[in-house]
């Protein structure tokens, strides 16, 4: 089986919106009321058995906000499959996959404590990298790096950190370690 | 024939006796008797265990005995990243360990923060505990980490044991 073959099944049954091969390999945009119907295909009629990552994305300023990521992948036919589907802020609701790959829990949870997308479904939705209780989405555009100060007794708290004028990044250069090192720089 | 000779001169005990105070008694068993507690949280943390492996020997400052029980650890040497998820777990564990104890920041991050200026990490130990000796480096080698710990030896060499943290007794007394 080839991607062509892969295309022409899931276009008989599901709604393509957009379809991009980029050095071989192919990325498809579904609509996201057909996302669960379209992983439950993929895993069990094409052969999809392996779900290498879930993730987002925050296209600030454009809507809808959101683009869900799936990474598919079948170990049989050495062939990988990438799923987008966009996802709206006003309604941050996507059906979960992990009863289709039980790997996607943990991936879900990571996407809903960065991102703040809820997943509808899922068995374990609490937060796995912030602390429970953590009032913002940290990977957000509008979320600053510095951070905003929260406060949770006996849990965690937090502060904005002392940026000093800039992100604190390297930069490449042979120059040695004193040029490289991560200092604070204005990314211009 | 039981000898009953007193301690004096001429003793059997005649020369094994030293004469110092109680304060550098107790400093100098403290000083060589300091009780790790490992809080390894990244990279400083391989530096750690390479301190405490045969080529550096942190058994030659008497501190190779990693207890990772607060109650049993004199000092804590908090290596690497303290995230603020992990901060309060790092002062609890400091709570629970007896007085006298100390404070070790190994590395930048411990130090400040280091590179990671983001929402996710405390900037320095020091918002949260005391530290008695900071140590520089990304991560420090295992030689920094022991002039550090001579360091800490010294400073608890100069203190006033009984005077400080004694009142009590001394007060009976």
């Amino acid at each position: 089986m080839t991607h062509a073959d892969v295309l022409a099944k899931l276009q008989e049954r599901f709604h393509i919106l957009a379809k991009t091969d980029f050095r071989g390999e192919l990325t498809l945009e579904v609509p996201l009321a057909e996302i669960e119907t379209l992983c439950q295909v993929c895993k069990q009629e094409l052969g999809f058995s392996f779900l290498l990552d879930v993730s987002s994305v925050d296209n600030f300023g454009e809507e809808p906000r959101f683009e869900m990521v799936y990474e598919l992948y079948s170990l049989e036919q050495k062939l990988h499959l990438r799923l987008k589907t966009k996802v709206s802020e006003d309604h941050l609701e996507v059906p979960t996959v992990s009863t289709i790959w039980p790997t996607a829990d943990w991936h879900e949870r990571e996407v809903y404590d960065m991102m703040g997308i809820r997943f509808s479904g899922h068995p374990d939705l609490r937060r796995i990298i912030m602390w429970e209780g953590y009032p913002f989405f940290p990977l957000r555009k509008d979320f600053p790096l510095e951070g905003k100060p929260s406060e949770m007794p006996d849990v965690a708290f937090s502060d904005t950190a002392p940026l000093a004028g800039g992100p604190f990044v390297t930069s490449p250069t042979d120059s040695g370690t004193k040029d490289r090192e991560p200092r604070a720089r204005r990314l211009d | 024939m039981v000898q009953t000779a007193p301690a004096a001169y001429d003793s059997k005990v005649e020369g094994n006796v030293i004469i110092s105070r109680l304060d550098a008694c107790i400093n100098w068993m403290r000083k060589n008797s300091l009780w790790p507690m490992p809080m390894g949280l990244a990279c400083c943390a391989i530096e750690m265990m390479a301190t405490a492996c045969s080529r550096f020997d942190i058994a030659r400052f008497g501190a190779e005995v990693m207890r990772f029980s607060p109650r049993q650890s004199d000092v804590m040497i908090v290596a690497g990243t303290v995230t603020y998820k992990m901060a309060l777990a790092v002062k609890r564990i400091y709570d629970q360990m007896p007085e006298p104890k100390w404070v070790i920041a190994m590395g930048a991050c411990a130090s400040s923060g280091g590179m990671y200026r983001s929402y996710a990490v405390l900037q320095g130990i020091d918002h949260l505990l005391p530290v008695d000796i900071y140590i520089s480096g990304c991560p420090p080698r295992p030689e920094a980490l022991l002039e550090g710990l001579m360091k800490l030896q010294h400073k608890i060499d100069r203190e006033r044991a009984l005077a400080d943290q004694k009142k009590e007794l001394m007060e009976v007394l």
